[in-house]
């Protein structure tokens, strides 16, 4: 069984762990928790599948155009305007 | 030219203006196309073009008034959607309000309530959540500590959270009774 102590460590580290910034002996007594309490594994399950949606839903293409006007740009560096005599 | 739909979609976050987000995402180029002898072998190459975008913006696009940083986090909760949602009904019948609000998110919502943070805890929130770029990543390209960082991104997540759960209630996603509301 868990107890509370467990559950606030873990949601105190949630953005640690979800963010692959933790060592692997804390990832590892959270994962092991989270599969122990499912109040809490809802919850990260929760916050990780939101960081997906945000990831997501917020992708623009490239505007058509823009390759092509980089793409001159950089072009035009390479070779510079001629001289005038 | 791979990157430049990370690029342009970071750009277009950060000015807010689709003709502003092209220039930036030019400038990008041809400085790190000129720059390029002060890129090291083996540094991460997206990571030293979002460098130059962000040094761009800060440099050239963003308004002149600086907001004071701010460290705080005590006060800082986290789940702050979760907490106000776990346990509701969603709309629709069988559905819990989380999954309700994840499915029916707009990328409209998300687009809008990432324009609305505050700059720094934008651009974290960017580098972070939307390109997936670790801590140490995200203090070099903005050249702050990784405190400050983990700061930023955690005060940007709440901010956000905020907003999209209001986006939610506005459109009836979670139910006007539901705990905390």
């Amino acid at each position: 069984m868990h107890d509370k102590q467990q559950c606030y460590e873990a949601v105190e580290q949630l953005y640690l762990y979800l963010d692959g910034e933790l060592t692997y002996e804390r990832r590892v007594l959270i994962a092991l928790h989270l599969v122990d309490c499912p109040p809490c594994g809802d919850a990260f399950d929760f916050e990780s599948e939101l960081r997906i949606v945000i990831a997501q839903r917020c992708r623009e293409r490239v505007p058509e155009g823009l390759r092509a006007r980089v793409y001159l740009a950089l072009r035009n560096l390479e070779q510079p305007p001629p001289q005038p005599e | 030219m791979e990157h430049m739909g990370s690029l342009y979609t970071a750009a277009l976050r950060m000015t807010r203006n689709p003709s502003d987000a092209e220039d930036l995402v030019q400038e990008t180029y041809l400085k790190a196309y000129r720059g390029f002898g002060g890129f090291q072998e083996g540094t991460n190459l997206k990571a030293w073009l979002y460098r130059i975008l962000t040094n761009t913006f800060i440099n050239s696009y963003r308004s002149k008034k600086r907001r004071p940083e701010e460290t705080e986090l005590d006060d800082l909760e986290n789940l702050y959607m979760y907490r106000r949602l776990a346990g509701s009904e969603g709309a629709s019948a069988g559905r819990s309000a989380e999954d309700e609000v994840l499915s029916h998110i707009t990328e409209s919502e998300v687009k809008e309530a990432i324009e609305a943070l505050p700059e720094q805890f934008r651009m974290a929130v960017l580098l972070g959540d939307v390109e997936g770029f670790s801590y140490k990543e995200i203090a070099e390209i903005l050249d702050i500590p990784i405190g400050t960082v983990m700061s930023r991104l955690h005060r940007g997540r709440k901010a956000l959270q905020k907003r999209l759960y209001e986006f939610g209630r506005q459109r009836g996603l979670v139910p006007e009774g539901s705990p905390h509301a």
